[in-house]
């Protein structure tokens, strides 16, 4: 299942380990997560279901649950984010919690700081640069093991501007804004924001599970760049092994350099799905198909070709039906829709595979940011639920900004420029910035450039509503 | 647009280089939506590249275009080829960034834009880049078929 060869990646794995699945030795590599040592040991199942469903992970970020194990002892650990330790012992099905609680009691440290991001991707990173260039101390925190996001998987090259750097690959550009960050700002890895409390200031409560941390973090200005998570399709077997999320599988293939099987069905024809088909083409992995319901492809047509030119075919208004196998993908079940999206009768094709990625959009993750009050609202075009936010970021609640997925559907080069705008107008806000409004403008006019074009228009169509409605509580709130 | 279903474009849709521009060589841009994407235009030595606004795709001036093929080294949608035809054998010079890489004077399975083979190529030279362009040799009626290699192990 270990990637040997890879035309754009190449994987320096560290030293060899042992650890222990189930009673069973299997070896690892230092620096890979558990779930991507045990699928390099070809164990899919992760765990059962009390009913006994087989279990297999599904996102690979951190964000669903389909991946918990008990680790030394400790229950409900995200085996997808949680690196793998030399005589760690890895349980599947443990379902009573201990009866005498294993717990140490937590180490508490306390951190005072100006300001406090929550997410280390793009926007993240991009905005702890920003910080540290204005001044301002900050600190980044990320549950992952990794800086970087969902950038570190992108093997793709970026479009754009010359000038911006067009032409690089995301995982180029995730390099370069984590060795920045990493000279310039405190940073908080493996620790998840648990919590935020307004006790007349900003108050976060963190936490580093495996090595017991709690820490307290008061803050000035926060930025939420939290992300997104994988839209889940309903269809039968959709919780077998095997079904992920199209962001687990890029995290599987082009962090860990592990396969996530050797033939794939990938739902979802947008940029999201053509570029995974064609990373996985690119790790010898074979793409079955890409299936999407819509009468179109929905991602640029470039990447289309670069699947379409390498033998993959791709179904327009098509939908996965089922997927079956034993306690593991075997197979998938795919049906064509009409115009009123029924299935229509007798097209099922029947595609062996043994994996699917699901690629159907994603939905901001908004769970932090709305425990501060912020205002929240429903905004299709944006890809769900939202903190209204103004065109410098900030939310309806006082310090409080967002940037990059978390606030809008979007992608990396916007997330970065986001990320450096909400840091600026919080920074300068709590010490005047020298050529802040050269600096702010700059940004803004990049930001405009990204979305102009007829690819943009769904983005700028979200922001505009989710700055009117911004503006309406504000003034509402004046009077 | 058909190839908005397909992922496939029809040949229809690309403005032919005349014979002459196709003898001296020419690239060829598969690059139809606006995307706001600009570095085929700034890595164009002789300026052959029209694009007035960054989201329109490049419009090639073949008397200008030299067939240097840094186009296609560069373009992030791998959407550019160069061709030259000579006599009877067309060169094609394509975007590459799979494995196994081929050696030069391997012959090859040459594919089509959906992935068929369609005849042999002869691997003519590799060029190691950001993204590795191959220029390959196909029968000249393949000129602007073959979009894609097949390397066998």
């Amino acid at each position: 299942m270990r990637i040997e060869e890879h035309p754009i990646l190449k994987f320096e794995r560290e030293r060899k380990i042992n650890f222990y699945f189930n009673g069973i030795k299997m070896e690892a590599y230092e620096g890979e997560t558990i779930a991507s040592a045990l699928h390099a040991n070809g164990i899919k199942v992760l765990s059962h279901s009390r009913k006994g469903r087989a279990r297999g992970f599904f996102c690979g970020i951190g964000k669903c649950s389909s991946c918990l194990m008990t680790v030394n002892g400790t229950p409900n650990v995200r085996t997808c984010i949680t690196m793998v330790k030399d005589g760690m012992i890895v349980e599947g099905d443990k379902y009573d919690l201990p009866e005498s609680f294993p717990y140490r009691k937590p180490i508490k440290e306390k951190i005072d700081v100006s300001m406090a991001i929550v997410g280390a991707g793009p926007a993240g990173l991009a905005a702890a640069i920003e910080s540290a260039e204005n001044g301002i101390d900050a600190i980044l925190i990320d549950e992952n093991p990794r800086l970087g996001g969902q950038l570190i998987k992108q093997t793709h090259k970026f479009f754009g501007s010359s000038r911006e750097g067009a032409g690089k690959r995301g995982i180029e550009i995730a390099k370069e804004l984590e060795e920045e960050a990493t000279k310039k700002a405190k940073i908080l890895l493996n620790t998840s924001v648990i919590g935020y409390y307004d006790k007349g200031y900003h108050f976060l409560v963190a936490a580093n599970q495996m090595d017991g941390i709690l820490y307290e973090i008061k803050a000035k200005k926060i930025i939420f760049s939290t992300g997104a998570q994988e839209n889940m399709l309903v269809f039968e077997g959709n919780d077998l092994p095997g079904v992920y999320g199209a962001g687990g599988v890029q995290t599987l293939t082009n962090v860990y350099g592990v396969k996530p099987g050797n033939s794939g069905v990938i739902i979802g024809a947008g940029n999201v799905g053509l570029i995974l088909s064609y990373q996985l083409l690119q790790a010898g992995v074979d793409v079955k198909a890409i299936v999407e319901a819509m009468p179109k492809i929905g991602g640029y047509f470039v990447h289309a070709a670069k699947v379409r030119r390498n033998g993959v075919p791709i179904y327009t208004r098509h939908t996965i039906k089922e997927a079956y196998g034993k306690d593991r993908v075997e197979g998938a079940k795919i049906v064509a829709l009409d115009e009123k999206w029924n299935t229509i009768e007798g097209s099922e094709k029947d595609i062996k595979c043994d994996f699917i990625a699901v690629s159907v959009g994603l939905t901001p993750s908004t769970r932090l940011v709305q425990q501060t009050g912020a205002k929240i609202k429903f905004i299709s075009a944006a890809g769900g639920w939202v903190a209204l936010h103004n065109e410098y970021m900030e939310t309806t609640k006082d310090g409080i900004y967002v940037a990059g997925d978390a606030s809008n559907i979007e992608e990396a080069s916007t997330a970065i420029i986001e990320g450096k705008i909400a840091s600026l107008h919080a920074s300068n806000s709590l010490k005047k910035v020298h050529g802040y409004d050269k600096k702010m403008k700059e940004y803004m006019k990049r930001l405009e450039e990204l979305r102009s074009g007829i690819f943009g228009e769904r983005a700028k169509f979200a922001k505009n509503k989710i700055y009117e409605e911004y503006y309406e509580i504000r003034e509402n709130r004046r009077y | 647009m058909k190839y908005e279903k397909t992922g496939v474009i029809d040949i229809s849709q690309l403005k032919m280089p005349n014979e002459k521009q196709l003898k001296k060589g020419v690239a060829i841009t598969e690059c139809l939506q606006p995307i706001p994407c600009n570095p085929c235009k700034e890595v164009c030595p002789t300026d052959a590249i029209k694009m007035e606004n960054i989201n329109d795709p490049p419009d090639i001036d073949y008397d200008k275009c030299i067939g240097c093929a840094l186009c296609v080294e560069v373009c992030p949608g791998l959407a550019m080829f160069v061709v030259r035809v000579r006599d009877d054998k067309a060169m094609i010079s394509l975007p590459y960034e799979m494995l196994p890489m081929p050696e030069r004077g391997q012959i090859v399975k040459a594919l089509d834009r959906e992935g068929k083979i369609v005849g042999n190529a002869v691997v003519k030279a590799i060029k190691h880049g950001r993204t590795n362009v191959i220029t390959i040799e196909v029968d000249k009626n393949l000129a602007m078929v073959v979009r894609n290699i097949k390397v066998e192990k």
